[in-house]
């Protein structure tokens, strides 16, 4: 893939995940305006035409993940995006995607909640992501971009894992890196072509084949409990095999911070700062968020402590306690609302933990 | 001698899982038999609603996708939309298409989609055990309104065909009934009416079908029958409605 400085862009964290979409092979959208993705909705009912895709903009955010549904079943790339409450409503459609074994991609750029909430920058869908969302035992494979030039990278990773695992894929971000704009260095040819994967369980009529059928019913006995387990040794090989995440001087570090998507910048900052002072300090963001990459806390010196930190009342601390398993000590600081943890906040909370060495 | 008449190649030879007397199963073979003689089995794609017509696709010998409830327009729309070669159809149940879905139904029907929609109208849900349907009749006794639909409780039978006949990007509806040979020969009629207007682009066009339920009815399979040609249809007239 060719780098080419004439390909860099100033763009927001929307239209980067929109733009990447594209390059991606994406050739389906449809999704229902909610603030604050407004822009990728917009972008991709300019851009999608020119790819000669499909861009519907859908009667409610229920018939936009069942148009998705139905344009994977069909062997296309798709996707919707939403907020929050929208993407609550797309969970019914999500589980079908998850019990149907389809491809899908479902970017939540989060705002406040609960309820209608606010429009400010939130990440308190943290668990209805990695947790399925909606009824019966699923997963999606979550990505967490922290910069418009990572939402762009990562669209062609999450269709990539998609097709690979016929899994819906969830990008997850906030209100604060759909909107902030960054410059984005783009592919000089598109990192993946179109119609590379192949789909022989598609709906493209069933000339010179068997039929095709696309469902999540099991009525007899037994099949259900058979494909769940099938469900479970797929999820268990993306958990061996697809961690990701990125690591900021965490070898000598007495104390870690662990922070995803836009609060793990702020969180570097803080890094930063805390071993201008002299406190051995680092940080762990997970790019995956399912799987959450437990490999990232392996043993280390029981007296160090990881600091998560959220913009939300606690959620992704809960994994972060998993991972450690009690040998090492976990602190949280957090906000939700449309509070972000300051540096300030996080650097005092640290200073705190730290161990007087 | 000339063969008049055999086993659909659409239709798999099986045993039914519907009850006796059920509307289903003519309704079924009627789309074989249109799929069969417009030669499109090859070609066709369908959306198979939830409720007792579920498993559709283990009669059909074609390509079909499952719906959540009420989404079968929606997830028709994108097939569609991404394959427009193909020939796309969702069969629907009165609650799939006129309760939970009525938003799918109504815009996708708005949008124009060139798509054609079998909409199987009993009056009842068959599948949960026999409650009000948004088309159940007023005085209709069901699981959910034991004294009988009572307008000012439950509301009035939904005329949906009707409603969606408003609406500029609808090409064609035609209600039909399966209670007699008749019927069901212009039932067939409709249905291959309905294929052949998407194959010639021409839009979104809907045959909705009265059929018996009698199990939910608490009727024989006859009476159910008689029920129809004397009640329903003075309810829901036989027609072209657009």
């Amino acid at each position: 893939m060719g780098k080419d400085k004439k390909n860099k862009v100033l763009m927001s964290g929307n239209e980067a995940i929109a733009e990447g979409a594209l390059q991606a092979g994406c050739l389906f959208y449809a999704g229902y305006p909610i603030t604050p993705q407004n822009e990728l909705i917009g972008y991709m009912s300019v851009h999608m035409f020119e790819k000669n895709g499909v861009f519907i903009q859908a009667e409610s955010e229920i018939a936009a993940i069942n148009m998705v549904y139905g344009a994977s079943a069909a062997g296309v790339r798709a996707m919707t995006s939403s907020s929050s409450p929208g993407i609550s409503l797309k969970q019914e459609g999500i589980s079908y995607i998850a019990g149907a074994e389809l491809p899908a991609v479902i970017v939540n750029i989060m705002r406040a909640g609960p309820g209608l909430g606010n429009i400010w920058p939130a990440q308190s869908d943290y668990f209805q992501a990695t947790r399925g969302g909606g009824n019966g035992e699923y997963r999606c494979i979550v990505l967490a971009p922290a910069s418009v030039q990572e939402s762009f990278d990562l669209m062609s990773t999450s269709f990539g894992l998609a097709d690979k695992y016929r899994i819906p894929v969830i990008v997850l971000g906030d209100g604060m890196l759909g909107q902030m704009m960054e410059p984005v260095q783009l592919p000089v040819a598109s990192c993946q072509l179109p119609g590379k994967t192949k789909k022989p369980w598609a709906l493209t009529g069933c000339k010179g084949r068997e039929q095709n059928i696309v469902k999540s019913f099991y009525m007899r006995e037994g099949d259900l409990e058979k494909f769940n387990l099938k469900l479970q040794g797929k999820y268990a090989q993306i958990m061996k095999n697809e961690q990701e995440y990125e690591e900021v001087d965490t070898k000598d570090a007495m104390i870690i911070l662990v922070a995803y998507g836009s609060m793990a910048r702020i969180a570097k900052s803080a890094v930063k700062f805390l071993s201008g002072k002299g406190i051995k300090a680092g940080l762990i963001r997970p790019i995956t968020l399912w799987p959450f990459p437990v490999k990232a806390f392996q043993p280390r010196n029981r007296n160090i402590c990881y600091l998560a930190v959220e913009m939300s009342y606690g959620q992704m601390v809960e994994d972060v306690k998993l991972a450690v398993c009690g040998k090492a000590k976990v602190a949280f600081l957090g906000r939700s609302g449309g509070g972000i943890p300051t540096e300030e906040e996080i650097i005092n909370k640290a200073k705190t933990l730290s161990p007087k060495a | 001698m000339d063969k008049i008449y055999a086993h659909p190649k659409s239709l798999r030879d099986l045993p039914t899982h519907y009850c006796p007397g059920c509307g289903h199963g003519i309704a079924h073979r009627i789309i074989a038999e249109v799929v069969d003689e417009l030669g499109i089995r090859e070609k066709i794609i369908a959306v198979a609603p939830v409720g007792c017509a579920v498993i559709a696709y283990d009669y059909w010998d074609f390509d079909c996708s499952e719906a959540a409830h009420g989404r079968a327009l929606a997830v028709a729309t994108a097939i569609k939309r991404v394959r427009r070669d193909n020939i796309v159809f969702t069969y629907q149940g009165d609650g799939d298409l006129a309760a939970i879905g009525t938003n799918e139904t109504i815009h996708a029907d708005n949008r124009g989609e060139n798509l054609t929609v079998v909409f199987i109208n009993n009056g009842v849900y068959g599948m949960t055990g026999g409650q009000m349907a948004p088309t159940s009749l007023l005085s209709q006794k069901t699981a959910t309104t034991v004294k009988g639909r009572d307008a000012q409780i439950h509301g009035f039978p939904l005329k949906i065909s009707e409603m969606l006949a408003l609406l500029p990007g609808v090409k064609y509806i035609e209600r039909t009934s399966l209670h007699s040979p008749q019927e069901i020969i212009k039932t067939k009629r409709a249905v291959k009416q309905a294929f052949s207007n998407q194959i010639e682009g021409l839009g979104f066009s809907l045959v909705e079908i009265l059929s018996p339920c009698p199990t939910y009815w608490g009727m024989a399979p006859r009476a159910a029958l008689d029920w129809v040609r004397d009640v329903v249809i003075k309810e829901f007239p036989l027609g072209r409605i657009k």
